[in-house]
C-alpha cells in the first residue's frame, strides 16, 4: 500500500530527497563554491521531472487515502511550475554571480519550494494544502530575503513573512471552519457536504476565509499590496521567479479547492471569485500607470493578469479552467522573457529598472527593442499575438458561463492597461535620448527573451497544443 | 463561350492594371483591346445562333451558401442577355479602339507619365463588371456587377484625378448613384423576404402571389408587387439618371470622351432598363409601379430635352440627350412594351456611342475645346466627323420614311415607342410628352450639328487653324457605329416590335401567351422581318387557335426573355394606332430641324435676342431646372451641417471629451489613489486584508442566507 503510494509522490519525493541531500552536502563541503554546480543541477533536475511527468503521467492517481492526487490537471501545472523555476533558476545564475548573491542556499532553496508547490497542485486534503502551501512560502520567504545586506531586500522579506503568516492564518481558520462544519478535511468529504440541499453558513464562511488566504498568493486584490514591494525589493531574478511559478500553483490550488471541494456550491464562489477578478483587473491597470519602476509595473502587471485568470474561475466551468490554465501558461512565458530583459537591464555595472533608461533603446538594441515590444504587445493582450488569445479564452469563458458584465469588465480594464505597456514601447522607440543603458548583455538571457517573443508570434499557429492539454486538464478537474 | 467573353475582360484588366510593367504601354491597350474584340466576336456568333426558347443557365462556381440563401455564379443566357452581350461589348470594343487615339496625349497628364494601362484597365474592368450584370442569374450577382460598373464609373470620371471639378463629379455620381442602389438593395432584401430565393426563377415564379400579398413597410401596408417593382425601379432611377437622380450624368462628363460614350451613353446608363426589363415578370404584376416608371420616364424625356435646347458645351447636350432618350425606354418598358424599351437601347448604343466618339473627334481636333460657341464651320476641316456625325444626327432625330419601316434606326425605335406610348397610354400625358420632347431633340441635335459644322469659325483662331482630322484608329470605330445607327433599326423591327408571334419567337416566348394577339400579326412589319427570321411568319397563325392556355396563374416562372401579361395588349394596340399618331414624330422632327435652320443658319442673332427676351426661362433652362441647387439647399447643406455638428460637438466634443476626460481626469485620479493606498507601513496592508475579508464574508452572508 504505501508502495504504491510512494510510486504515485515519487517525483516531489525525488525532488524532496534532492534539496535535503544537496544542502547537506553543501553545508559540509564547499558551500557557495559549488553554488554554480548546484543552480545547473537543479534546473537539471527541474526540466527532467517536469519530461517525466508530462511524459509518462497518466490516468488519475490517488495516494494517501486521497490525500495526494495525481491527475491531469495536476501534471498540467507541474509541468508548468517545473520548466518556469528552471527557466528562471538559468537566467539568474549569471545577474547572481556577478552581485554576489549566488549562495549554495539559493537553487536549493527553489526547488524545496517548487516542492511544496507541486504537493499544492496535486492536494487532495486541506492538511496537504497547508503542508504543501508552507513549504512553498517559507522558502519563498527565505529567497525574498536573500540579499541580507540590502535594507530594501530585508524588508521585502520581513513585509512578505508577516503578511504571508497573517494569510496562513485566515487560511487556517477558513480551514476549521471547514472541518467543523464538513467533519473533514478530505476534499471528497467536503463536496458531499457542501453539495446540494442546504449549506452550512459556516462552511461558506470557511470558504471564504479559504479563498481569501489563497488570493493572498496569488495577489489578488485587495490581498495583494504585498506584491509591489516585494517585488521591487527582492532581487530581480527572486521577482521573475514570484512572478512566475508560485502564481501557477496557487492559482492551480485555488481552482482545485474550488471545484474539488466546493463544486456544488460554485454560484456562492464564483461571485466572490468574479469581485476578485475586477477589483485585480482594474487596480492592476490603473496602479500600474503610476510607476517608473519597471519592477513594480511589473507588480500591478502581474496583480492585473492574476484578475484575468480568476475571470476564468469566476465562470465556475470547464472551459472556465481550461481558459485558465492556457491564461496562465501564457503568461509564466510571457513573464519569463520580460523578466529577462529586466534583468539584462543596467548600466556601470549596477541594475537599473528605471523605465525612462529605456529611452531609444530602439537604437542601440534594435533586436531586444523588437522583442521587448512583441512581449509588450502580448502582454496588453494586442492581436494576433499570443497574449491575445489568452485574453480571449478567459472571456470567452466569462461571456458563456453568462458573466457578459465581467467579460466587459475585463475589455474595459485592458484597454487602460495597455497604456503602460505601450508607454515603455514608446519610450524605446520615441522617447529623449539620455544616458543609455549597456549593451550587449548576457546571452543567456538574450536566447531567453528571444524565445519569448518568437513563442508569442509563431504560437499564434496552434498555441504550441497547449489547448488540447489545458482542454484534457480541466476535464480532469471538473466533472 | 460566354465564359470567355464575360472573362477576356477581366483577364485584360488584370494584366493591363497589374502587368503593364512588364507587358509595356503598348502591350496593354493592344491587349485589352484584342481580348474586347474577341468577346464581341463571340459575342455575336452567340448571338446570331441563339436559341432563344430554352433559357440557359451556364453555372460557374457556387457564390452564396448560408442559410436558405444559395445562390450560384451563373451566366443566365437568353435574348435579353444576348441583346445586351453584343451591345456591351461591340461599343466597348470600339471604344478600346477609338482610345488608342483619344489618349494618345493627353495635357492632363506629363509626357512620362503612364496613363494609358490604367485606362484601358479601367475600360476593360468596366466591361466585365457590366457583362456580369447582364448575365447575371440572380440578384445578388446583379448587385455586384451593379456596384462593378459603378465602381469602374467613378473611377473613369476621376480619371483626371489632378482636376477638382473630375473627383467632384465622380464623388457625385457615386453618392447619387448610393441613393438609387438603397432602393435596389431594399428591394433585393424585401424580394428575398418574401419568396426566400434570390434566383431570378424562383422570384419570377413568385411573382403573380406577390401580387396579392400585402407587404408592411415604413408606415403602411403595401402591395408587395407594387411595392418591390417601385424600389427596384429607384436602383433604376439613380444607374439610368432618370429625373431626381439625374443630377450625375452631366457632371459625368468630365471624364474623357470615350468613356462618356461607353458607360454615360451605350451601357451602363442602360442597365436601369434592362432591369425593369429583366424583371418583367414581376412589373406585370405591379400596375402601380409601372404607372410610376412611365411618369418619371416621360417627364425625364421631356425634361432632358429642355435642357439640352440651351447647353453650350457640347457633351452636355449630348448628354441630356441620353438622359432624354432613357426617359423614352422606361416609357416603352412603363406601358409594358419590354421588347420596344429593349430595341431603342440597341438603336441607342449605336448612334449615341457614335455621337459621343465623333464630338470627341471634333474636341480632340479642336484641342479638347468643348465650347460649341468657339466651334463653327469644322465641316470642311473634318469632313468624315461631319459624315458621321451626321449620321448619328439622323439617326437620334429618327430620319426616316413616314408610315414605313424604312428609316435610321432612332426613326424605328423611337415612333415604336411613341406609338406604344399613345397605346399605352390612351394618348395621354406620356404621349404628348415624348413627342413635344422629339421636337426638342431634333432642334437641339441640329443646333449642336449646325453650331459646330456651318456657320463661320468662331472663338480661338490659332485652334481653329489647327483643326485636324482624327486618325484612323478613331474614325473606324465611327465608321461602324455609323452602320449600326444607319441600319440596325430596319434590320432588326420586326424581331423587337414586329408582329406579336416574331417578337414572341425572338424573346423565346412560348407562344399561347400571344394567342390572344396572335391572329392579327400578319399586317404589321412582315416587310421588315430579315434573313435571321423570316419565312417563320405562318407558324404565328398555326398558334393562333391555342386559345387562353395563359390565364391560369404560372406554377414556375415564365418562359422567355421578357414576359408579358396575358392582357397586355399594349403592343397590338400600339400597331393599330392611327396614322396621325404614327407621322406625329416625324412631324415634331421636321418642326425641331426647321426651327433650328431657321435660329442658327438663316438668322444666327435670333437665339440671342430671344434669351434676352425671355430671360427668365432661359436662366431657368441654362440652370437645369435649378436642380443642382435645390439639392444642395435641401440635402448637401444640412447634410454637411449635421455632419459638422456630429463632427466638432458629438466627435469632437462628447466622444473625444469623454475620453479625454477618462484618461486624462480619471485615470491619473485613481492611479493617484492606489499610489497613496500603497503606503508601505505592513498595517496598512493588513488592514486592506481585513477589510477585504470583512466585506467578503458579509456579502457571502448575505447572498447565503438569501437561498
Amino acid at each position: 500500500m504505501i508502495q504504491a503510494d510512494l510510486n504515485i509522490i515519487l517525483p516531489e519525493a525525488v525532488l524532496s530527497v534532492y534539496a535535503m541531500v544537496a544542502l547537506l552536502v553543501a553545508a559540509y563541503t564547499g558551500k557557495d563554491a559549488l553554488a554554480r554546480a548546484l543552480t545547473w543541477l537543479t534546473a537539471a533536475l527541474l526540466v527532467v521531472l517536469a519530461a517525466w511527468i508530462g511524459l509518462t503521467g497518466e490516468g488519475t492517481n490517488i495516494a494517501f487515502h486521497g490525500m495526494f492526487h495525481d491527475d491531469g490537471f495536476a501534471r498540467f501545472a507541474k509541468v508548468a511550475i517545473l520548466l518556469s523555476a528552471a527557466a528562471v533558476l538559468v537566467m539568474s545564475r549569471d545577474y547572481m554571480a556577478r552581485r554576489d548573491l549566488l549562495r549554495f542556499e539559493y537553487p536549493i532553496l527553489v526547488a524545496l519550494s517548487v516542492a511544496g508547490m507541486m504537493m499544492m497542485v496535486s492536494a487532495g486534503d486541506l492538511i496537504a494544502l497547508y503542508m504543501g502551501l508552507e513549504l512553498q512560502s517559507l522558502a519563498l520567504y527565505v529567497v525574498a530575503a536573500l540579499r541580507r545586506d540590502s535594507v530594501k531586500s530585508t524588508e521585502a522579506g520581513l513585509k512578505y513573512f508577516v503578511l504571508g503568516a497573517l494569510s496562513s492564518g485566515l487560511l487556517l481558520y477558513g480551514a476549521s471552519l471547514v472541518y467543523g462544519f464538513a467533519g473533514t478535511t478530505g476534499f471528497e468529504g467536503i463536496i458531499v457536504a457542501a453539495g446540494e440541499g442546504h449549506t452550512a453558513i459556516g462552511l461558506l464562511f470557511g470558504l471564504v476565509f479559504v479563498i481569501s488566504g489563497l488570493a493572498f498568493k496569488v495577489s489578488a486584490v485587495p490581498f495583494h499590496m504585498w506584491t509591489p514591494d516585494v517585488y521591487e525589493g527582492a532581487p530581480t531574478p527572486i521577482t521573475a521567479f514570484f512572478a512566475t511559478a508560485p502564481k501557477v500553483a496557487a492559482m492551480a490550488l485555488l481552482a482545485r479547492v474550488l471545484h474539488d471541494a466546493f463544486g456544488g456550491v460554485s454560484g456562492d464562489w464564483g461571485q466572490v471569485i468574479a469581485v476578485l477578478s475586477v477589483l485585480s483587473m482594474f487596480l492592476g491597470a490603473f496602479a500600474a500607470i503610476g510607476q517608473t519602476n519597471i519592477k513594480r509595473l511589473m507588480a500591478y502587471s502581474s496583480i492585473a493578469h492574476m484578475g484575468y485568470a480568476l475571470m476564468g474561475l469566476a465562470a465556475g466551468t470547464v472551459f472556465g479552467v481550461q481558459a485558465m490554465l492556457i491564461y496562465m501558461a501564457i503568461y509564466v512565458t510571457m513573464n519569463v522573457g520580460t523578466f529577462a530583459f529586466i534583468m539584462s537591464m543596467e548600466r556601470d555595472g549596477q541594475p537599473v529598472t528605471d523605465i525612462a533608461s529605456l529611452n531609444m533603446y530602439a537604437k542601440q538594441e534594435p533586436g531586444r527593442a523588437l522583442a521587448m515590444l512583441i512581449l509588450m504587445f502580448s502582454l496588453a493582450g494586442v492581436p494576433p499575438l499570443v497574449g491575445f488569445f489568452g485574453k480571449f479564452y478567459v472571456l470567452r469563458a466569462a461571456y458563456e458561463a453568462g458573466l457578459a458584465w465581467l467579460a466587459v469588465a475585463g475589455v474595459v480594464a485592458s484597454v487602460i492597461g495597455a497604456f503602460y505597456y505601450l508607454r515603455i514601447v514608446y519610450y524605446m522607440y520615441f522617447g529623449e535620448e539620455g544616458e543609455a543603458l549597456e549593451t550587449g548583455q548576457s546571452p543567456v538571457l538574450w536566447g531567453f527573451l528571444a524565445a519569448s517573443a518568437a513563442a508569442m508570434v509563431i504560437g499564434v499557429v496552434n498555441l504550441f497544443g497547449i489547448e488540447g492539454a489545458a482542454a484534457a486538464a480541466a476535464a480532469t478537474l471538473v466533472n | 463561350m460566354t465564359s470567355i467573353i464575360l472573362f477576356a475582360p477581366l483577364v485584360g484588366a488584370i494584366i493591363a492594371g497589374f502587368g503593364w510593367r512588364i507587358i509595356g504601354d503598348k502591350g496593354a491597350q493592344w491587349l485589352t483591346t484584342g481580348l474586347l474584340f474577341l468577346s464581341m466576336l463571340l459575342s455575336w456568333i452567340v448571338f446570331l445562333g441563339l436559341d432563344a426558347s430554352v433559357t440557359q443557365h451556364i453555372s460557374i462556381l457556387r457564390f452564396i451558401e448560408s442559410g436558405t440563401l444559395s445562390a450560384d455564379w451563373a451566366i443566365r443566357l437568353d435574348r435579353l442577355t444576348a441583346i445586351m452581350l453584343i451591345v456591351v461589348t461591340t461599343v466597348s470594343a470600339l471604344v478600346h479602339l477609338y482610345s488608342m487615339g483619344y489618349m494618345a496625349h493627353d495635357e492632363n497628364f506629363s509626357e512620362r507619365e503612364s496613363y494609358r494601362p490604367r485606362f484601358f484597365a479601367y475600360l476593360s474592368f468596366f466591361t466585365f463588371a457590366m457583362l456580369m450584370l447582364v448575365t447575371s442569374d440572380n440578384l445578388v450577382q446583379m448587385f455586384f456587377g451593379w456596384e462593378g460598373v459603378g465602381l469602374a464609373s467613378y473611377l473613369l470620371i476621376g480619371f483626371y484625378y489632378r482636376k477638382p471639378s473630375a473627383n467632384a463629379a465622380a464623388i457625385k455620381a457615386f453618392v447619387v448613384n448610393r441613393v438609387g442602389d438603397f432602393g435596389f438593395a431594399l428591394g433585393i432584401l424585401a424580394l428575398f423576404f418574401l419568396t426566400d430565393s434570390i434566383r431570378f426563377d424562383d422570384v419570377f415564379a413568385a411573382a403573380p402571389e406577390l401580387a396579392t400579398t400585402q407587404l408592411s413597410f415604413l408606415w403602411a401596408d403595401w402591395n408587395a408587387a407594387n411595392l418591390i417593382a417601385f424600389l427596384l425601379f429607384v436602383g433604376a432611377m439613380g444607374k439610368s439618371a432618370q429625373l431626381f437622380l439625374h443630377t450625375w450624368l452631366p457632371d459625368a462628363m468630365e471624364g474623357p470622351t470615350p468613356v462618356s460614350a461607353l458607360i454615360h451613353a451605350a451601357t451602363m446608363v442602360t442597365a436601369g432598363v434592362f432591369l425593369v426589363c429583366r424583371m418583367s415578370p414581376l412589373m406585370e404584376y405591379a400596375p402601380d409601379a409601372m404607372n410610376v416608371v412611365v411618369f418619371i420616364g416621360a417627364t425625364t424625356a421631356f425634361f432632358a430635352a429642355t435642357v439640352g435646347l440651351v447647353q453650350n458645351d457640347i457633351k452636355r447636350v449630348i448628354a441630356y440627350s441620353t438622359c432624354s432618350q432613357l426617359g423614352y425606354m422606361f416609357v416603352a418598358a412603363g406601358v409594358g412594351v419590354y421588347s420596344v424599351a429593349m430595341f431603342h437601347l440597341l438603336t441607342h448604343a449605336f448612334f449615341k456611342a457614335m455621337l459621343f466618339l465623333g464630338a470627341g473627334s471634333v474636341i480632340h481636333g479642336m484641342h479638347h475645346e468643348q465650347d460649341m460657341r468657339n466651334y463653327g464651320g469644322l465641316r470642311h476641316k473634318m469632313p468624315k466627323t461631319f459624315w458621321a456625325m451626321l449620321i448619328g444626327t439622323l439617326a437620334i432625330t429618327g430620319v426616316g420614311i413616314p408610315l414605313t419601316t424604312i428609316g435610321f434606326a432612332g426613326f424605328l425605335s423611337k415612333d415604336a415607342i411613341i406609338e406604344s406610348a399613345w397605346a399605352g397610354t390612351q394618348g395621354g400625358y406620356a404621349f404628348w410628352m415624348l413627342v413635344i420632347a422629339a421636337a426638342f431633340t431634333s432642334f437641339y441635335s441640329w443646333r449642336l450639328m449646325f453650331m459646330t459644322f456651318w456657320g463661320k469659325p468662331r472663338g480661338d483662331k490659332h485652334t481653329h487653324e489647327h483643326a485636324h482630322e482624327s486618325p484612323m484608329v478613331m474614325l473606324v470605330p465611327l465608321g461602324v457605329l455609323a452602320l449600326g445607327a444607319v441600319f440596325s433599326g430596319m434590320v432588326w423591327y420586326g424581331s423587337f416590335f414586329g408582329d406579336h408571334a416574331q417578337v414572341n419567337r425572338f424573346f423565346g416566348i412560348p407562344e399561347q401567351h400571344a394567342a390572344a394577339a396572335a391572329g392579327e400579326g400578319a399586317e404589321h412589319g412582315e416587310e421588315a422581318a430579315t434573313a435571321e427570321d423570316a419565312g417563320h411568319g405562318d407558324e404565328a397563325a398555326a398558334a393562333g387557335g391555342d386559345g387562353h392556355a395563359a390565364d391560369a396563374a404560372p406554377a414556375m416562372a415564365p418562359q422567355g426573355a421578357i414576359y408579358m401579361g396575358p392582357d397586355n395588349h399594349v403592343m397590338d394596340d400600339a400597331h393599330h394606332s392611327p396614322a396621325w399618331v404614327k407621322v406625329s414624330p416625324f412631324i415634331a422632327m421636321l418642326g425641331g430641324l426647321l426651327v433650328a435652320y431657321w435660329f442658327y443658319i438663316v438668322n444666327p442673332a435670333l437665339p440671342r435676342k430671344l434669351a434676352e427676351n425671355q430671360r427668365p426661362l432661359y436662366l431657368f433652362l441654362l440652370n437645369k431646372w435649378y436642380f443642382d441647387e435645390l439639392y444642395d439647399v435641401i440635402f448637401v447643406r444640412p447634410a454637411k451641417a449635421i455632419g459638422r455638428f456630429l463632427w466638432r460637438r458629438g466627435d469632437g466634443g462628447v466622444i473625444d471629451g469623454a475620453l479625454n476626460g477618462v484618461a486624462m481626469g480619471i485615470v491619473p485620479f485613481v492611479t493617484r489613489l492606489a499610489g497613496r493606498a500603497q503606503s508601505g507601513y505592513i498595517f496598512t496592508y493588513a488592514f486592506a486584508m481585513v477589510i477585504g475579508i470583512v466585506v467578503l464574508v458579509t456579502w457571502m452572508t448575505l447572498i447565503g442566507g438569501a437561498e
